[in-house]
């Protein structure tokens, strides 16, 4: 599988990443050569392999439910860029 | 788990200017869990204080910080599925749901999409006209709140407010099993029920701890589904309603039209009555679900799920079976009576050990009316079950008509007291000394011989002399013996 | 007498112990050190008052008896640790001036054994690299030369700076964080020993995360037994991290010089790759070697899936990364670039914040989760993982204790060489180390030889899961025999 430039441009923005027109060729070439690399699993059959979701075999640790921390919006908001009446700020959603 | 096929039903098609409608829907309701602790942090889930105190690291999602999950908010997510009489999956995991809006801190919410804790179940819904159907439930699953936007506190500014931010949901999600707005209400509503009579959730939808995203669509009868759209947030039970009557009439009037409808979340304007689209969420989205790396899947133990199966309390329906049987209800009666759970509590405070319909003739009709009127519910009520089984009781051994018992409850409510002192203090006890009441009836013929006259012509002048009886004797004569010596004097 | 700054941190204990010098007079060495090493561009923030008061602090515990296990240790710290008050940036420019208001599992654990912080230590962006080229501070330059050649050599990555600096005695021991290879790659270009525990033996709490089911902290230092001290007081079970292991931490000094007779090790054929550079092939029968000299057995085996875990790392890391680089969005902490709506915001903050490298592994990551590929990509590269422990697990199985590999497949190269070429051919560079984190396995990487032009080369040990202390045993071996491999030019120092 490979990139073409509309696919580019469709990934950074989900990826919410500004990319010049000029940028993409370039960018298509290096996501393409990783993509190159990368499909040296097709050759690979895993039809009876299950996809791995812990490397260590442990149960999901459970927490009690208390309440422990929070209270301190102060650390909060202390490296907001922007901020305004304890709430961050941003420029302006139309829903 | 069987699927319920639903017949079309005539009287509930819309009709349209080219011929009837169904309308269909299906529902996901984002229901609050209730803990102490948010879903992966110790930030309280406590509503409102000032912005972003209830806020941890974790959901800021400050660098580095990592998701832990509380164990309360697993157990209710698993009460809730046991509730629903659904499966509960012994292995779910969760995913990362990835999208941008700067009330999401981590860029991606927490949820499960590939494997929820909770399959398939369903809800038992009733009508007021006694009608009953089954809602399937197709899953519930566990996620993440976001943080809020405020948009209207400065013309070029948002505000972001985290304190919600990682608060737990159960997010439930129903077949489209639903045909109207009625029916679409008395899902929530019992849904609703269930979840307070569970305690995993507070169902406060003012509060937003309750609130539906509304699958829509039109289809003519017997064809396949029509396209959907989705309402996004519907926050109370009417506008659930209100939301679905304009959006089947909106999507009939484009149908009619020769138009097509466009799959598109939209929003429920109450003020305009109508829904519009949400451009902003239209941009094509792609969530890139995968499982969050940063948690293990989540295994229960079936000695974890049988411990909470044996707390469940008795719910709606099986409670409403039991009413009906115990206490002789009728079916619509015990259904008013189970909706909430104090409700059904206290009635049988009133009930227990006594005639079963009688208690909750009294309470729906004197006690329900009464705190209505006051926006009160039992839980606030003046009145203490005791208090009302006492007067159900002075009624039931005939010392007050049932007429002095509204009174009585009157002044019960307003002043408090023993019922039994009151009649006393009161001297409301019903008259049943037949030498008294014959002498007030004496009296009436004796003063009255035209109405005698006219009574012996046509009996049912009789409720004349009761009426001219009770109000000699205070309202405190005993019906039953008054009617009888009427009769007997009058030779009717 | 040698510096104080140039005795390893075990001499630097004994030294501190036995009041043969204070925890401030060794700060100040490394103090001064830091400062006449700056060429280097190790570190990225200098916290030399920070140090001495924490040193004068130590000073006191010492006296008073209280002295905690790395008691006045000066210690550096890979900026991807949060650091309570001290800024830090992962190495990129989108994390500006952050000052986390809170302090990682790891380092809180190494201050609480009354170690020094001296700073925070140069890093590839978000640890994305093997070369310390992508910092947003700039190349590290390593304290290597070739011989006879100026040319500046990079320390590898992406905990450059921390190699570099132990290396060049710019700290006694220091942080890093292993991914694919960030701790065992540079430790081998630099001369100095690497460790990445086990997945889970460390705390991810508070470290930067780049791919969390990857990511594990683990120790540099001068020698094996110096490592084995940091990694005892790194290590440990944190209720704050879902994927701690909650298992007791053993003192790993005493498995240093502990006896490897009868123990069973692997070399997997699959590891000779073509064009394995003839002396690092040469280095690798040297130290099986080594090791059947000290008793061990030594015997093939294969790893059958080996040349797919580049690969399937090339699409898992970037795809972790894609979401865990999400939250860096100019609305609650860092860089942020204006823009008409918030959509613009968010895209000019994230193209001008994040470096090429890190721009490209998001894409790559948003491109393998997005909508028709995930199962093409990210599940098949989960199943692959599956079977690249598996390969471990049947090693072990038949009573394997550790494998022995090469730590890179060449020598350090020189800055600027390779960033240039495709992306892919860095990539190469972690060939060796990535299976070890794609099977969440303990893996050391301990200098063994030097290049023909006189540039350290690294083996590397991997273990069964939490049996770091059999590849401490190993180690200390193949130091034994190997000898150490200090830096002996300080040309930096100007
Ligand atoms: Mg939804
Ligand atoms: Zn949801």
């Amino acid at each position: 599988m490979s990139v073409d430039q509309a696919t580019v441009r469709r990934v950074a923005h989900l990826a919410r990443v500004a990319v010049s027109e000029e940028e993409l060729e370039p960018l298509k070439g290096e996501l393409n050569a990783i993509l190159a690399f990368v499909e040296q699993l097709a050759d690979l059959d895993v039809a009876n392999v299950e996809p791995m979701t812990g490397v260590i075999p442990m149960e999901l640790p459970m927490r009690e439910d208390v309440v422990s921390d929070g209270h301190y919006p102060e650390k909060i908001l202390a490296n907001a860029p922007e901020s305004e009446g304890g709430f961050f700020t941003v420029p302006k959603v139309v829903e | 788990m069987t699927v319920h096929v639903r017949p079309t039903d005539a009287k509930k098609l819309i009709r349209g200017a080219t011929g009837d409608w169904e309308v269909v829907i299906g529902m996901e309701i984002h229901a609050q869990v209730s803990s102490n602790a948010k879903l992966f942090s110790g930030a309280s889930t406590a509503f409102g204080g000032p912005p972003n105190d209830h806020v941890s690291l974790v959901d800021a999602a400050m660098p580095g910080m990592l998701p832990v999950i509380n164990r309360e908010c697993v157990a209710q997510a698993v009460r809730t599925g046991l509730g629903l009489k659904a499966q509960i999956n012994l292995r779910s995991t969760f995913d990362r749901k990835n999208y941008f809006y700067p009330d999401l801190p981590q860029g991606y919410q927490i949820s499960q999409f590939k494997s929820p804790i909770v399959g398939e179940g369903e809800v038992i819904v009733d009508l007021l006209d006694g009608e009953s159907f089954v809602v399937g439930i197709e899953r519930l699953h566990l996620e993440q709140d976001a943080g809020k936007s405020i948009h209207d506190l400065s013309p070029s500014l948002s505000f972001v407010d985290l304190n919600r931010s990682g608060v737990a949901l159960m997010e439930i999600v129903s077949r489209p099993d639903l045909r109207s707005s009625e029916e679409a209400r008395a899902y929530v509503t019992k849904l609703r029920s269930i979840l307070r009579y569970l305690g995993t959730c507070d169902g406060d939808m003012e509060k937003g701890n309750l609130r539906a995203d509304v699958n829509v669509s039109v289809r003519r009868p017997g064809e396949p589904l029509g396209t959907r759209c989705e309402i996004k947030n519907v926050n109370s039970i009417r506008f659930i309603g209100q939301s679905i009557e304009v959006e089947a009439r909106r999507q009939i009037e484009i149908l009619e039209d020769g138009g097509v409808i466009d799959q598109e979340t939209r929003l429920f304007d109450p003020g305009k009555g109508e829904t519009r689209s949400m451009r902003s969420k239209e941009e094509a989205h792609d969530y890139r679900y995968f499982p969050d790396p940063d948690l293990l899947p989540l295994v229960l133990h079936a000695d974890f799920v049988e411990g909470l199966k044996g707390h469940l309390p008795e719910l709606p329906d099986e409670k409403k079976a039991r009413f009906i049987a115990d206490y002789g209800l009728s079916p619509y009666d015990a259904s008013v009576l189970v909706a909430e759970r104090d409700t059904a509590d206290y009635f049988e405070q009133v009930a227990k050990g006594r005639d079963g319909k009688a208690a909750a003739n009294f309470v729906i009709n004197e006690l329900f009316g009464r705190l209505n009127k006051d926006g009160k519910d039992v839980t606030t009520s003046p009145v203490a079950p005791a208090q009302v089984a006492a007067i159900v009781d002075l009624m039931a051994e005939g010392v007050i008509s049932s007429k002095i018992a509204k009174d009585l409850f009157e002044i019960v409510y307003t002043e408090g007291g023993d019922p039994r002192v009151l009649v006393e203090e009161r001297g409301l006890k019903q008259v049943t000394d037949t030498g008294a009441i014959e002498k007030v009836v004496d009296e009436i013929i004796a003063a009255n011989p035209d109405k005698v006259a006219q009574v012996l012509a046509k009996p049912t002048m009789l409720g004349w002399f009761v009426g001219q009886a009770m109000k000699a004797s205070g309202g405190k004569a005993n019906p039953q013996a008054l009617n009888d010596i009427l009769k007997r004097k009058l030779g009717i | 007498m040698t510096a104080l700054n140039q005795l390893t941190l075990t001499e630097a204990r004994e030294g501190l112990a036995t009041g043969e010098f204070t925890a401030v007079e060794l700060t100040e060495a490394y103090v001064s050190a830091m400062a006449e090493a700056r060429t280097l561009n190790a570190y990225v923030l200098e916290t030399a008052d920070k140090a001495l008061a924490m040193a004068a602090e130590s000073d006191k515990r010492i006296a008073s008896g209280d002295a905690g296990k790395l008691e006045g240790l000066p210690i550096g710290v890979k900026d991807m640790f949060c650091t309570e008050g001290v800024r830090t940036t992962a190495g990129s420019k989108i994390l500006g001036n952050f000052v986390p208001p809170y302090e990682s599992t790891v380092t809180a654990q190494l201050w609480r054994e009354g170690a020094v912080m001296l700073g925070k230590l140069n890093n590839d962006e978000f640890a994305m690299g093997s070369s310390n080229e992508t910092s947003a501070f700039g190349p590290v330059v390593s304290p290597w030369r070739r011989e006879n050649d100026k040319a500046p050599i990079v320390p590898g990555g992406s905990s450059g700076g921390s190699a570099a600096a132990v290396a060049a005695y710019l700290c006694a021991g220091a942080t890093g964080t292993d991914t694919g290879g960030s701790i065992r790659q540079p430790a081998a270009f630099t001369g100095t020993v690497g460790i990445k525990p086990t997945y889970g033996r460390c705390s991810r709490f508070g470290i930067i995360a780049y791919a969390s089911s990857l990511d594990q902290a683990g120790p540099f230092a001068r020698t094996v037994n110096d490592a084995a001290i940091l990694l005892r007081s790194m290590a440990g079970y944190d209720p704050k991290d879902s994927t701690s292991v909650n298992r007791a931490v053993p003192d790993y000094e005493d498995a240093v010089g502990a006896s490897v007779k009868g123990k069973r090790i692997g070399i997997p054929r699959e590891y000779r790759v073509e064009g394995l550079d003839p002396e690092i092939a040469g280095m690798w029968e040297e130290g099986a070697q080594w090791l059947r000299d000290a008793g061990a057995e030594v015997v093939d085996i294969s790893l059958p899936h080996t040349k797919y875990a580049l690969p399937a790392y090339y699409i898992v890391a970037p795809a972790e990364a894609s979401s865990n680089l999400a939250r860096y969005d100019g609305v609650r902490y860092g860089l942020r670039v204006p823009g008409r709506d918030v959509q613009e915001m968010y895209e000019r903050t994230r193209a001008t914040g994040f470096g090429p490298e890190v721009r490209r592994r998001i894409m790559i990551g948003t491109y393998v989760l997005s909508a028709g590929y995930y199962d093409a990509y990210y599940v098949k590269a989960q199943k692959v993982r599956t079977l690249i422990k598996r390969d471990f697990d049947d090693v072990f199985a038949l009573g394997v204790d550790a494998v022995l590999a090469p730590a890179t497949p060449s020598p350090a190269f020189g800055i600027g060489e390779k960033s240039h070429a495709d992306p892919v051919e860095m990539y190469l560079q972690d060939i060796f180390t990535v299976t070890v984190n794609l099977a969440g396995l303990p893996g050391i990487s301990v200098p063994a030889g030097f290049s023909c032009k006189n540039l350290p080369l690294g083996l590397q040990l991997i273990g069964r899961p939490f049996e770091e202390e059999t590849l401490f045993s190993l180690a200390q071996v193949i130091e034994d025999a190997a000898g150490r491999f200090p830096v002996e030019d300080t040309w930096w120092v100007e």
